[in-house]
Protein backbone atom coordinates (compact mmCIF):
# COMPACT_ATOMS: atom_id res chain seq x y z
CA UNK A 1 0.00 0.00 0.00
CA UNK A 2 1.33 3.47 -0.77
CA UNK A 3 2.34 5.35 2.35
CA UNK A 4 0.05 8.00 3.84
CA UNK A 5 3.03 9.96 5.07
CA UNK A 6 6.57 9.54 3.91
CA UNK A 7 9.53 11.53 5.19
CA UNK A 8 12.91 11.39 3.48
CA UNK A 9 16.16 12.78 4.77
CA UNK A 10 14.61 15.11 7.33
CA UNK A 11 17.28 17.45 8.61
CA UNK A 12 16.49 19.96 11.34
CA UNK A 13 18.95 22.49 12.65
CA UNK A 14 18.33 24.76 15.64
CA UNK A 15 21.09 27.35 15.47
CA UNK A 16 24.34 25.42 15.49
CA UNK A 17 22.76 22.21 16.72
CA UNK A 18 21.57 19.44 14.42
CA UNK A 19 18.53 17.89 16.08
CA UNK A 20 17.50 15.62 13.22
CA UNK A 21 20.13 14.25 10.87
CA UNK A 22 18.52 12.70 7.86
CA UNK A 23 15.52 10.80 9.22
CA UNK A 24 13.49 8.54 6.89
CA UNK A 25 10.07 7.49 8.05
CA UNK A 26 7.03 6.08 6.35
CA UNK A 27 3.61 5.19 7.65
CA UNK A 28 0.93 3.39 5.64
CA UNK A 29 -2.81 3.91 6.11
CA UNK A 30 -4.21 2.09 9.18
CA UNK A 31 -0.73 1.60 10.54
CA UNK A 32 0.44 2.47 14.06
CA UNK A 33 4.07 3.48 14.19
CA UNK A 34 5.69 3.62 17.61
CA UNK A 35 8.65 5.93 17.94
CA UNK A 36 11.09 5.11 20.72
CA UNK A 37 14.23 6.77 21.90
CA UNK A 38 16.03 8.42 24.81
CA UNK A 39 15.00 11.94 25.79
CA UNK A 40 16.62 14.60 23.66
CA UNK A 41 16.92 12.24 20.71
CA UNK A 42 14.66 14.42 18.56
CA UNK A 43 11.36 12.48 18.72
CA UNK A 44 9.16 15.44 19.59
CA UNK A 45 10.92 17.66 17.07
CA UNK A 46 10.34 15.02 14.41
CA UNK A 47 6.59 14.98 15.14
CA UNK A 48 6.41 18.76 14.94
CA UNK A 49 8.24 18.71 11.65
CA UNK A 50 5.82 16.16 10.24
CA UNK A 51 2.77 18.39 10.76
CA UNK A 52 4.72 21.49 9.73
CA UNK A 53 4.69 23.15 13.15
CA UNK A 54 8.46 23.36 12.70
CA UNK A 55 9.98 24.08 9.29
CA UNK A 56 12.63 21.54 8.33
CA UNK A 57 16.10 22.57 7.22
CA UNK A 58 16.17 20.07 4.37
CA UNK A 59 14.47 16.88 3.26
CA UNK A 60 11.13 15.90 1.86
CA UNK A 61 7.75 15.11 3.42
CA UNK A 62 5.07 13.57 1.25
CA UNK A 63 1.54 13.44 2.63
CA UNK A 64 -1.10 11.63 0.56
CA UNK A 65 1.38 11.60 -2.28
CA UNK A 66 2.00 15.34 -2.27
CA UNK A 67 5.16 17.13 -1.26
CA UNK A 68 4.36 19.35 1.74
CA UNK A 69 7.75 20.18 3.27
CA UNK A 70 7.97 23.53 1.50
CA UNK A 71 4.27 24.35 1.83
CA UNK A 72 3.49 28.00 2.27
CA UNK A 73 1.89 29.18 5.49
CA UNK A 74 -1.62 29.08 4.06
CA UNK A 75 -1.43 25.52 2.78
CA UNK A 76 0.46 24.40 5.89
CA UNK A 77 -2.63 25.41 7.89
CA UNK A 78 -4.77 23.30 5.53
CA UNK A 79 -2.50 20.29 5.97
CA UNK A 80 -2.47 20.53 9.75
CA UNK A 81 -6.25 20.21 9.68
CA UNK A 82 -5.77 16.68 8.36
CA UNK A 83 -3.18 15.71 10.97
CA UNK A 84 -4.28 15.58 14.58
CA UNK A 85 -1.83 16.07 17.42
CA UNK A 86 -1.93 15.08 21.08
CA UNK A 87 0.52 16.67 23.49
CA UNK A 88 2.28 15.46 26.59
CA UNK A 89 0.70 18.25 28.67
CA UNK A 90 -2.75 17.97 27.02
CA UNK A 91 -2.89 21.72 26.32
CA UNK A 92 -6.66 21.84 26.58
CA UNK A 93 -8.03 25.37 26.26
CA UNK A 94 -8.45 26.29 29.89
CA UNK A 95 -11.34 28.70 29.40
CA UNK A 96 -13.54 26.20 27.57
CA UNK A 97 -15.53 23.17 28.69
CA UNK A 98 -14.55 19.72 27.42
CA UNK A 99 -17.32 19.93 24.84
CA UNK A 100 -16.26 23.39 23.62
CA UNK A 101 -12.61 22.32 23.46
CA UNK A 102 -13.65 19.64 21.00
CA UNK A 103 -16.13 21.88 19.17
CA UNK A 104 -13.81 24.88 18.71
CA UNK A 105 -11.99 23.80 15.55
CA UNK A 106 -15.09 22.43 13.74
CA UNK A 107 -16.82 25.71 14.54
CA UNK A 108 -14.03 28.15 13.71
CA UNK A 109 -12.33 26.23 10.93
CA UNK A 110 -15.12 24.31 9.22
CA UNK A 111 -17.81 26.88 9.97
CA UNK A 112 -20.08 24.33 11.66
CA UNK A 113 -23.00 25.76 13.60
CA UNK A 114 -22.47 25.66 17.37
CA UNK A 115 -25.26 23.08 17.74
CA UNK A 116 -23.79 20.69 15.20
CA UNK A 117 -20.24 21.21 16.45
CA UNK A 118 -21.33 20.46 20.03
CA UNK A 119 -23.27 17.42 18.92
CA UNK A 120 -20.15 16.12 17.18
CA UNK A 121 -18.17 16.96 20.31
CA UNK A 122 -20.53 14.92 22.50
CA UNK A 123 -20.26 11.96 20.14
CA UNK A 124 -16.48 12.12 20.29
CA UNK A 125 -16.52 12.45 24.07
CA UNK A 126 -18.56 9.23 24.14
CA UNK A 127 -15.96 7.62 21.93
CA UNK A 128 -13.25 8.43 24.47
CA UNK A 129 -15.54 7.18 27.26
CA UNK A 130 -16.31 10.58 28.76
CA UNK A 131 -20.03 10.94 27.99
CA UNK A 132 -20.79 12.74 31.26
CA UNK A 133 -17.93 15.27 31.21
CA UNK A 134 -19.11 17.51 28.38
CA UNK A 135 -19.69 20.47 30.69
CA UNK A 136 -16.55 20.07 32.79
CA UNK A 137 -13.65 22.51 32.57
CA UNK A 138 -10.13 21.13 32.15
CA UNK A 139 -9.15 21.88 35.75
CA UNK A 140 -12.08 19.81 36.96
CA UNK A 141 -10.79 16.72 35.15
CA UNK A 142 -8.06 14.23 36.02
CA UNK A 143 -5.00 14.02 33.81
CA UNK A 144 -6.26 10.91 32.09
CA UNK A 145 -9.63 12.51 31.42
CA UNK A 146 -7.99 15.66 30.09
CA UNK A 147 -5.84 13.64 27.72
CA UNK A 148 -8.89 11.77 26.46
CA UNK A 149 -10.63 15.11 25.80
CA UNK A 150 -7.49 16.16 23.93
CA UNK A 151 -7.75 13.02 21.79
CA UNK A 152 -11.41 13.82 21.08
CA UNK A 153 -10.36 17.35 20.15
CA UNK A 154 -7.81 15.99 17.69
CA UNK A 155 -10.44 13.64 16.21
CA UNK A 156 -12.91 16.50 15.73
CA UNK A 157 -11.20 17.62 12.54
CA UNK A 158 -11.51 14.06 11.18
CA UNK A 159 -7.78 13.74 10.56
CA UNK A 160 -6.22 11.02 8.41
CA UNK A 161 -3.33 10.74 10.85
CA UNK A 162 -2.80 11.38 14.55
CA UNK A 163 0.53 12.23 16.12
CA UNK A 164 0.85 11.45 19.84
CA UNK A 165 3.74 13.17 21.62
CA UNK A 166 4.37 11.18 24.82
CA UNK A 167 0.65 11.17 25.62
CA UNK A 168 0.99 9.36 28.94
CA UNK A 169 4.26 10.77 30.29
CA UNK A 170 2.59 13.47 32.37
CA UNK A 171 -0.07 11.17 33.82
CA UNK A 172 -0.48 9.50 37.18
CA UNK A 173 0.18 5.79 36.77
CA UNK A 174 -3.43 4.87 37.52
CA UNK A 175 -4.81 6.95 34.63
CA UNK A 176 -2.30 5.81 32.00
CA UNK A 177 -4.34 2.72 31.18
CA UNK A 178 -7.55 4.56 30.24
CA UNK A 179 -5.68 6.74 27.74
CA UNK A 180 -3.80 3.84 26.19
CA UNK A 181 -7.07 1.93 25.90
CA UNK A 182 -8.61 4.73 23.84
CA UNK A 183 -5.50 4.96 21.67
CA UNK A 184 -5.55 1.22 21.10
CA UNK A 185 -9.24 1.23 20.20
CA UNK A 186 -8.60 3.97 17.65
CA UNK A 187 -5.67 2.04 16.20
CA UNK A 188 -7.83 -1.07 15.92
CA UNK A 189 -10.48 0.95 14.09
CA UNK A 190 -7.81 1.79 11.55
CA UNK A 191 -6.79 5.28 12.67
CA UNK A 192 -3.28 5.85 11.31
CA UNK A 193 -0.99 7.06 14.05
CA UNK A 194 2.56 7.87 15.00
CA UNK A 195 3.12 7.50 18.72
CA UNK A 196 6.08 8.69 20.73
CA UNK A 197 5.87 6.64 23.90
CA UNK A 198 7.78 4.53 26.37
CA UNK A 199 4.78 2.29 27.01
CA UNK A 200 6.06 -1.02 25.68
CA UNK A 201 2.83 -2.81 26.50
CA UNK A 202 0.97 -0.44 24.23
CA UNK A 203 3.58 -0.94 21.52
CA UNK A 204 3.26 -4.70 21.88
CA UNK A 205 -0.54 -4.57 21.55
CA UNK A 206 -1.06 -1.84 18.98
CA UNK A 207 2.09 -1.14 16.99
CA UNK A 208 2.66 -2.40 13.49
CA UNK A 209 6.07 -0.79 13.18
CA UNK A 210 8.64 0.24 15.78
CA UNK A 211 11.30 2.83 15.10
CA UNK A 212 14.15 3.59 17.49
CA UNK A 213 15.65 7.03 17.15
CA UNK A 214 18.87 8.11 18.80
CA UNK A 215 20.82 11.35 18.49
CA UNK A 216 18.68 12.58 15.60
CA UNK A 217 19.06 9.44 13.53
CA UNK A 218 17.13 6.25 13.12
CA UNK A 219 19.13 3.59 14.92
CA UNK A 220 16.81 0.66 14.38
CA UNK A 221 13.53 -0.09 12.68
CA UNK A 222 11.48 -3.25 12.67
CA UNK A 223 7.98 -4.59 12.36
CA UNK A 224 6.39 -5.04 15.75
CA UNK A 225 6.62 -8.82 15.47
CA UNK A 226 10.35 -8.71 14.77
CA UNK A 227 10.95 -6.11 17.45
CA UNK A 228 9.26 -8.07 20.20
CA UNK A 229 10.70 -11.41 19.12
CA UNK A 230 13.79 -10.28 20.97
CA UNK A 231 16.51 -9.78 18.39
CA UNK A 232 17.29 -6.09 18.71
CA UNK A 233 20.69 -4.33 18.64
CA UNK A 234 22.51 -3.88 21.97
CA UNK A 235 21.88 -0.14 22.02
CA UNK A 236 18.11 -0.71 21.82
CA UNK A 237 18.18 -3.55 24.33
CA UNK A 238 20.00 -1.33 26.84
CA UNK A 239 17.38 1.39 26.35
CA UNK A 240 14.53 -1.08 26.81
CA UNK A 241 16.20 -2.39 29.93
CA UNK A 242 16.40 1.16 31.30
CA UNK A 243 12.76 2.05 30.72
CA UNK A 244 11.60 -1.30 32.11
CA UNK A 245 13.61 -0.73 35.29
CA UNK B 1 -21.12 81.21 59.98
CA UNK B 2 -19.25 78.60 62.07
CA UNK B 3 -15.89 77.27 60.93
CA UNK B 4 -17.59 74.09 59.70
CA UNK B 5 -21.22 73.86 58.72
CA UNK B 6 -22.55 70.28 58.42
CA UNK B 7 -25.77 71.64 56.95
CA UNK B 8 -23.91 73.31 54.11
CA UNK B 9 -21.89 70.13 53.47
CA UNK B 10 -25.10 68.13 53.28
CA UNK B 11 -26.62 70.76 51.03
CA UNK B 12 -23.66 70.55 48.64
CA UNK B 13 -23.66 66.77 48.68
CA UNK B 14 -27.25 66.60 47.53
CA UNK B 15 -27.29 69.65 45.29
CA UNK B 16 -27.91 69.37 41.57
CA UNK B 17 -24.52 70.72 40.41
CA UNK B 18 -22.58 68.28 42.64
CA UNK B 19 -24.61 65.29 41.52
CA UNK B 20 -24.20 66.43 37.95
CA UNK B 21 -20.46 66.89 38.50
CA UNK B 22 -20.15 63.41 39.98
CA UNK B 23 -21.99 61.93 37.02
CA UNK B 24 -19.69 63.78 34.61
CA UNK B 25 -16.67 62.43 36.51
CA UNK B 26 -18.11 58.93 36.29
CA UNK B 27 -18.93 59.29 32.61
CA UNK B 28 -15.50 60.68 31.69
CA UNK B 29 -13.83 57.86 33.61
CA UNK B 30 -15.98 55.14 32.06
CA UNK B 31 -15.69 56.38 28.48
CA UNK B 32 -11.95 57.05 28.82
CA UNK B 33 -11.43 53.59 30.27
CA UNK B 34 -13.34 51.97 27.41
CA UNK B 35 -11.30 53.94 24.88
CA UNK B 36 -8.17 52.98 26.79
CA UNK B 37 -9.11 49.28 26.70
CA UNK B 38 -9.77 49.39 22.95
CA UNK B 39 -6.54 51.28 22.24
CA UNK B 40 -4.56 49.09 24.64
CA UNK B 41 -5.90 45.89 23.13
CA UNK B 42 -5.14 47.05 19.60
CA UNK B 43 -1.63 48.09 20.62
CA UNK B 44 -0.99 44.82 22.45
CA UNK B 45 -2.19 42.75 19.49
CA UNK B 46 -0.17 44.94 17.10
CA UNK B 47 2.89 44.15 19.22
CA UNK B 48 2.44 40.47 18.39
CA UNK B 49 2.49 41.11 14.64
CA UNK B 50 5.65 39.69 13.06
CA UNK B 51 6.26 42.92 11.13
CA UNK B 52 8.78 45.32 12.57
CA UNK B 53 7.40 48.73 11.46
CA UNK B 54 4.10 47.97 13.22
CA UNK B 55 5.89 47.10 16.44
CA UNK B 56 8.02 50.25 16.17
CA UNK B 57 4.87 52.35 15.88
CA UNK B 58 3.57 50.80 19.10
CA UNK B 59 6.85 51.53 20.86
CA UNK B 60 6.68 55.12 19.64
CA UNK B 61 3.14 55.47 20.95
CA UNK B 62 4.08 54.11 24.38
CA UNK B 63 7.17 56.33 24.49
CA UNK B 64 5.13 59.44 23.69
CA UNK B 65 2.16 58.88 25.99
CA UNK B 66 4.03 57.46 28.93
CA UNK B 67 6.84 59.99 28.66
CA UNK B 68 4.75 63.15 28.98
CA UNK B 69 2.36 64.27 31.76
CA UNK B 70 -1.34 63.53 31.30
CA UNK B 71 -2.02 67.14 32.21
CA UNK B 72 0.11 68.29 29.28
CA UNK B 73 -1.73 65.92 26.92
CA UNK B 74 -5.04 67.24 28.20
CA UNK B 75 -4.11 70.89 27.76
CA UNK B 76 -2.54 70.06 24.42
CA UNK B 77 -5.75 68.48 23.13
CA UNK B 78 -7.76 71.46 24.35
CA UNK B 79 -5.53 74.32 23.22
CA UNK B 80 -3.48 73.04 20.28
CA UNK B 81 -5.91 70.90 18.31
CA UNK B 82 -8.22 73.87 17.53
CA UNK B 83 -5.23 75.47 15.78
CA UNK B 84 -5.42 72.57 13.32
CA UNK B 85 -9.12 73.07 12.84
CA UNK B 86 -10.10 70.31 15.27
CA UNK B 87 -12.42 71.99 17.74
CA UNK B 88 -13.74 69.53 20.30
CA UNK B 89 -15.98 70.22 23.28
CA UNK B 90 -14.30 69.93 26.67
CA UNK B 91 -15.82 66.53 27.36
CA UNK B 92 -14.52 65.06 24.09
CA UNK B 93 -11.07 66.55 24.69
CA UNK B 94 -11.01 65.04 28.14
CA UNK B 95 -12.02 61.60 26.93
CA UNK B 96 -9.58 61.73 24.01
CA UNK B 97 -6.59 62.73 26.12
CA UNK B 98 -7.35 60.44 29.07
CA UNK B 99 -8.32 57.53 26.81
CA UNK B 100 -5.24 57.71 24.58
CA UNK B 101 -3.04 58.06 27.64
CA UNK B 102 -4.77 55.15 29.33
CA UNK B 103 -4.30 53.09 26.17
CA UNK B 104 -0.53 53.19 26.65
CA UNK B 105 -0.80 51.73 30.14
CA UNK B 106 -3.55 49.33 29.16
CA UNK B 107 -1.30 48.02 26.38
CA UNK B 108 1.26 46.90 28.93
CA UNK B 109 -1.45 45.23 31.02
CA UNK B 110 -2.91 43.46 27.98
CA UNK B 111 0.53 42.39 26.86
CA UNK B 112 1.28 40.80 30.21
CA UNK B 113 -2.07 39.01 29.96
CA UNK B 114 -1.33 37.73 26.47
CA UNK B 115 2.10 36.59 27.60
CA UNK B 116 0.62 34.74 30.55
CA UNK B 117 -1.22 32.42 28.16
CA UNK B 118 1.31 29.64 27.64
CA UNK B 119 2.85 28.95 24.22
CA UNK B 120 1.45 25.40 24.39
CA UNK B 121 -2.08 26.75 24.03
CA UNK B 122 -1.14 28.43 20.76
CA UNK B 123 0.70 25.35 19.59
CA UNK B 124 -2.34 23.16 20.27
CA UNK B 125 -4.58 25.54 18.33
CA UNK B 126 -2.08 25.73 15.48
CA UNK B 127 -1.94 21.92 15.34
CA UNK B 128 -5.71 21.94 14.78
CA UNK B 129 -5.22 24.14 11.73
CA UNK B 130 -6.84 27.23 13.23
CA UNK B 131 -5.75 30.50 11.57
CA UNK B 132 -3.43 32.77 13.57
CA UNK B 133 -5.93 35.61 13.98
CA UNK B 134 -8.58 33.16 15.15
CA UNK B 135 -6.14 31.70 17.66
CA UNK B 136 -5.68 35.22 19.04
CA UNK B 137 -9.44 35.82 19.10
CA UNK B 138 -10.75 32.51 20.44
CA UNK B 139 -7.87 31.02 22.41
CA UNK B 140 -5.44 33.69 23.61
CA UNK B 141 -7.56 36.79 24.25
CA UNK B 142 -10.37 35.10 26.23
CA UNK B 143 -7.77 33.72 28.63
CA UNK B 144 -5.69 36.91 28.66
CA UNK B 145 -8.70 39.10 29.41
CA UNK B 146 -9.59 37.05 32.44
CA UNK B 147 -6.06 37.53 33.73
CA UNK B 148 -6.20 41.30 33.26
CA UNK B 149 -9.54 41.94 34.97
CA UNK B 150 -7.98 42.81 38.37
CA UNK B 151 -5.44 45.30 36.96
CA UNK B 152 -8.14 46.87 34.77
CA UNK B 153 -10.23 47.41 37.90
CA UNK B 154 -7.29 49.20 39.49
CA UNK B 155 -6.87 51.36 36.40
CA UNK B 156 -10.52 52.38 36.60
CA UNK B 157 -10.24 53.46 40.21
CA UNK B 158 -7.15 55.45 39.39
CA UNK B 159 -8.98 56.94 36.39
CA UNK B 160 -11.78 58.22 38.63
CA UNK B 161 -9.20 60.32 40.47
CA UNK B 162 -7.09 61.34 37.48
CA UNK B 163 -10.24 62.69 35.85
CA UNK B 164 -10.10 65.60 38.33
CA UNK B 165 -7.42 67.10 36.07
CA UNK B 166 -10.08 67.68 33.48
CA UNK B 167 -11.18 70.66 35.60
CA UNK B 168 -8.31 72.68 34.09
CA UNK B 169 -9.98 72.65 30.68
CA UNK B 170 -13.28 73.81 32.09
CA UNK B 171 -15.28 70.60 31.99
CA UNK B 172 -17.89 70.65 34.71
CA UNK B 173 -16.79 67.58 36.59
CA UNK B 174 -16.75 67.12 40.31
CA UNK B 175 -13.66 69.10 41.30
CA UNK B 176 -14.46 72.13 39.14
CA UNK B 177 -18.02 72.14 40.49
CA UNK B 178 -16.69 72.17 44.05
CA UNK B 179 -14.15 74.85 43.26
CA UNK B 180 -16.75 77.09 41.68
CA UNK B 181 -19.20 76.58 44.53
CA UNK B 182 -16.53 77.53 47.04
CA UNK B 183 -15.33 80.58 45.17
CA UNK B 184 -18.76 82.14 45.59
CA UNK B 185 -18.76 82.07 49.40
CA UNK B 186 -15.23 80.88 50.29
CA UNK B 187 -16.66 77.79 52.05
CA UNK B 188 -13.83 75.60 50.72
CA UNK B 189 -14.01 73.12 53.59
CA UNK B 190 -17.62 72.16 52.89
CA UNK B 191 -17.38 72.24 49.09
CA UNK B 192 -14.16 70.24 48.82
CA UNK B 193 -15.33 67.81 51.52
CA UNK B 194 -18.52 67.23 49.54
CA UNK B 195 -16.45 66.52 46.42
CA UNK B 196 -14.17 64.24 48.43
CA UNK B 197 -17.12 62.28 49.77
CA UNK B 198 -18.45 61.84 46.23
CA UNK B 199 -15.06 60.57 45.06
CA UNK B 200 -14.92 58.13 47.96
CA UNK B 201 -18.44 56.96 47.20
CA UNK B 202 -17.58 56.32 43.57
CA UNK B 203 -14.28 54.55 44.28
CA UNK B 204 -15.86 52.44 47.03
CA UNK B 205 -18.68 51.48 44.71
CA UNK B 206 -16.24 50.36 42.06
CA UNK B 207 -14.02 48.46 44.43
CA UNK B 208 -17.16 46.52 45.28
CA UNK B 209 -17.95 45.95 41.61
CA UNK B 210 -14.36 44.84 40.99
CA UNK B 211 -14.56 42.43 43.90
CA UNK B 212 -17.77 40.94 42.53
CA UNK B 213 -16.35 40.53 39.02
CA UNK B 214 -13.24 38.82 40.36
CA UNK B 215 -15.32 36.47 42.46
CA UNK B 216 -17.52 35.66 39.48
CA UNK B 217 -14.40 34.90 37.46
CA UNK B 218 -13.21 32.43 40.01
CA UNK B 219 -16.49 30.57 39.77
CA UNK B 220 -16.28 29.00 36.35
CA UNK B 221 -19.88 29.01 35.28
CA UNK B 222 -20.21 32.75 35.71
CA UNK B 223 -17.13 33.70 33.80
CA UNK B 224 -18.93 34.25 30.52
CA UNK B 225 -20.65 37.53 31.24
CA UNK B 226 -17.78 39.74 32.47
CA UNK B 227 -15.53 38.28 29.84
CA UNK B 228 -17.95 38.97 27.03
CA UNK B 229 -18.35 42.59 28.00
CA UNK B 230 -14.59 43.01 27.94
CA UNK B 231 -14.34 41.27 24.59
CA UNK B 232 -16.49 43.95 22.98
CA UNK B 233 -13.46 45.73 21.48
CA UNK B 234 -12.67 42.66 19.39
CA UNK B 235 -15.08 43.96 16.76
CA UNK B 236 -12.60 46.77 16.21
CA UNK B 237 -9.87 44.21 16.35
CA UNK B 238 -11.28 42.34 13.39
CA UNK B 239 -11.81 45.57 11.51
CA UNK B 240 -8.19 46.49 12.06
CA UNK B 241 -6.93 43.23 10.62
Amino acid sequence: MSPLLEARGIWKRFGAEDVLKGVDLSVAPRECLVLLGPSGSGKSTLLRCLNLLEPISSGSIRFKGEEIAQARRKSAVQIRRQIGMVFQNFELFQHLTAEDNVALAPMRVNGETPQRARELARQLLCKVHLPDKAGAYPDELSGGQQQRVAIARALAMQPSLILYDEPTSALDPETVGEVLRVMQELAEEGMTSIVVTHEMNFARRAASQVVFIDDGQIAHRATATEFFSGCVPDRVARFLGKIAA
Amino acid sequence: MPLFSPALLLHYLCSGPFIHGAMITLLISLVSLCLGIVVGLLLAVAQQVPFRPVRSLVVGYLWLFRGTPVLLQLVFAFNVLPGFGIVLPGFACAVLALGLNEGAYMCEIMRSGIRAVGPGQRLAARALGIEEWQIMLWVVLPQALRIVIPPIGNQFISMLKVSAMVSVIGTQELLLTADQAASMNFRYLEALSAAGIWYLALTTLFMGVQHMIERACRRRGKVESPRLSLIAPTADLEAAR
